[in-house]
């Protein structure tokens, strides 16, 4: 609750200096907007990386330019081509984030209505305004609303089992990270991976598919699937 | 291309060197090796899956008569104007550049005795390990009047490919208000959602080319898979142009005459302008030839899919009689990697794990109105069993529909990234 207030006044103040009323969102409306992408997405005093990276800072931020996250090679060449992450790039990006990048891992099909794209880059806009209120924490991912018992999500995983289990992932998820329909599972935080699978297993995400998958893996497996996809090269 | 010629002629040479002293190489081969027939979703997918995982310690050699391996899954998509031809359409680079030896031919022969499998050029293959993944046959004298020489007169269309494409042109030249039949297949068949995905997706079809013409299914079936969201589906977007005669009027009784297009049911004749015949199937011929079939099918042990009758030889896929599973591509996929971890390790001793399980078929019944239904299976010592399992249900908004195509379309690229490897 704090957070919210605090990036709703930093924003406020955003909003009478440098942007026109009538091309900026309602930050408010974007904080509802941002429960599309927080699943992987993480913003605020705590915020890590992720499955995505952490987005606190993230306007006039490179893309594919955190350290410690590993982007896709796509993302990495619009960095290095001098893609900079501000309020035009960004709403181009939501709109439609693989034509826009056509490699990139975020598997979300974009924002097609414009007032909910620049709702949300206002709501964003008030993690960047003052860094310093927002220092950067370890990545501790602790991510989604979740009640998984710490000692499940500590067990370490035997990558090798997970490489054989993970042969039943890839006939809808591709190894090679692409997505077309379904998303991306490579390279994700092994923490962010047992959380994901052990909220299929207990029914909190709703895919039909995902929990019958799911529910058949023991918390061994789940660990073992999240070294093995954790432990896959770029 | 280049590259599957030099295999081709690499393995041909090795090949002949076999035939003329055979033991020696057999016994004295530096590496195991493991030879697969049929390059569908089941082979393509133990070839690969040995060959990457072996790293090099596994001598993997498939044969496969195309050079372009078309998939039966997404073939009705084709027919429904979703998908070109070329979408479906597959090579075996990929593989190639993954190590396995790809040699187009037909396998003609298998001697389990001599462990060796004859090509129809004449050359033999000797194996450790065999795995036959041919896919289907269809079971002769099953529809009367219609055998495979009438296939061009009647396709059957499910070995995707040519005949796909003769359906496909036979389905645009329909005359106005024509009919478009069906002869069902009596189960068990490969892809169970098949032919009724395929009367959805000739439906689409005619509705915006020839909306006055009529489908009659003949089906030997009382009931079919997903029946409550094809027949939901079926009147929403189709009423009025499907008529299926079950069992009960007939269905079963059914005759056809290729040369006069008549269709007979219960002795009722019909003038048809197309007759999609789909007759009962049975395993590919080459394992019936490799003396692992006990009637139509392969019985197979569910832990890791070698045959009841030899330890040595595996059948994948449709023409394995396992258990629970429906004979899908996914299936088949799902079969050859358990089959390939214990095939590796029985030859290199890697680590073998637990058999598990999976398949969900997805079906397209409309623009953006797909739907699905899966389940999870486990090994047990008579067979592969269900554990688990889930299906779409009628009513569902559009948007969940939608999802459900464009996860299948995910589906699609994923599985066939995983069964071809990404080609060169």
């Amino acid at each position: 609750m704090r957070l919210a207030c605090l990036s709703l006044s930093v924003a406020a103040s955003v909003l009478c200096t440098t942007v026109a009323a009538d091309t900026f969102g309602d930050p408010v409306a974007g904080e509802v907007v941002f429960a599309n992408c927080k699943a992987c997405h993480k913003v605020g005093p705590e915020a890590g990386n992720g499955i995505g990276p952490h987005l606190n800072g993230l306007f006039g931020r490179a893309a594919a330019g955190l350290e410690g996250f590993r982007y896709s090679r796509s993302l990495q060449r619009a960095g290095s081509n001098g893609l900079e992450w501000h309020a035009d790039t960004l709403d181009a990006f939501l709109e439609d984030p693989r034509g826009y990048a056509s490699g990139t891992r975020m598997s979300f099909r974009g924002l097609k209505d414009q007032e909910e794209r620049l709702d949300v880059i206002a709501y964003l806009r008030g993690f960047s305004a003052d860094p310093a209120n927002f220092p950067e924490a370890d990545p501790t991912a602790t991510a989604t609303d979740h009640d998984i018992d710490p000692e499940i999500l500590a067990i370490e995983g035997d990558a090798e089992y997970g490489e054989y289990l993970s042969s039943e992932c890839t006939t809808c998820h591709r190894a090679d990270g692409g997505d077309d329909g379904i998303p991306s599972i490579v390279l994700w935080p092994e923490q962010d991976f047992k959380i994901a699978l052990q909220a299929y297993k207990n029914e909190q995400r709703s895919h039909p598919v995902m929990q019958m998958i799911a529910r058949r893996l023991n918390d061994e497996e789940i660990a073992a699937l999240a070294a093995y996809f954790g432990s896959l090269e770029n | 291309m280049t590259m599957n010629r030099r295999m081709f002629l690499g393995t041909t040479a090795a090949a002949s060197a076999v035939l003329s002293a055979p033991s020696v190489l057999a016994d004295g081969h530096a590496k195991p090796r493991v030879v697969v027939i049929g390059g569908g979703a089941g082979g393509a997918t133990a070839a690969r899956y040995i060959a990457k995982d072996s790293e090099g310690a596994i001598d993997v050699t498939l044969i496969e008569p195309s050079k372009a391996y078309y998939t039966c899954f997404f073939s009705n998509l084709y027919l429904g104007g979703f998908k070109d031809i070329e979408d479906i359409g597959h090579s075996y680079g990929g593989l190639a550049a993954t190590g396995v030896n790809v040699i187009h031919d037909w396998a003609v022969g298998v001697d389990r005795d001599t462990k060796t499998v004859t090509l129809a050029g004449g050359d033999t293959v000797a194996y450790d390990k065999l795995i036959l993944s041919p896919g289907i046959d269809f079971v002769e004298g099953a529809v009367e009047g219609w055998d495979i020489s009438a296939q061009n007169a009647m396709p059957h269309a499910f070995k995707a490919g040519s005949q796909t494409e003769l359906l496909k042109a036979q389905l645009m030249a329909m005359p106005e208000g024509g009919t478009f039949a069906m002869v069902a297949p009596p189960n068990p068949y490969r892809c169970p959602p098949g032919p009724y995905e395929r009367v959805s997706m000739v439906a689409h079809y005619l509705k915006a080319n020839n909306p006055t013409a009529k489908i009659l299914i003949a089906d030997p079936k009382p009931s079919f898979s997903k029946q409550g969201l094809f027949e939901e589906g079926w009147n929403t977007y189709y009423a009025g142009m499907i008529d299926r005669i079950g069992p009960d009027f007939g269905g079963a009784n059914v005759s056809v005459d290729p040369a006069a297009m008549t269709l007979s049911i219960d002795g009722e004749v019909t003038n048809v302008d197309v007759c999609n015949v789909i007759p009962a199937m049975k395993a590919g011929r080459i394992a019936e030839l490799a003396g692992v079939t006990d009637g139509n099918w392969a019985p197979v042990n569910a832990a890791d899919m070698s045959t009841k009758a030899d330890p040595d030889v595996y059948v994948l896929g449709d023409s394995a009689q396992q258990g629970d599973m429906p004979k899908s591509g996914f299936s088949a996929n799902s079969q050859a990697k358990v089959c390939a971890n214990a095939v590796r390790g029985a030859l290199t001793g890697s680590r073998v794990f637990p058999a598990k399980f999976a398949n969900t078929c997805w079906s397209l019944i409309a623009t953006d109105d797909g739907v699905k239904v899966g389940a999870t299976y486990e090994a047990t010592d008579e067979k592969i069993a269900k554990v688990d399992g889930f299906v779409s249900t009628t009513g569902e908004s559009a948007e969940i529909r939608k999802a459900t195509y464009e996860e299948s379309e995910g589906w699609y690229t994923g599985i066939t990234s995983d069964m071809f490897g990404n080609a060169v």
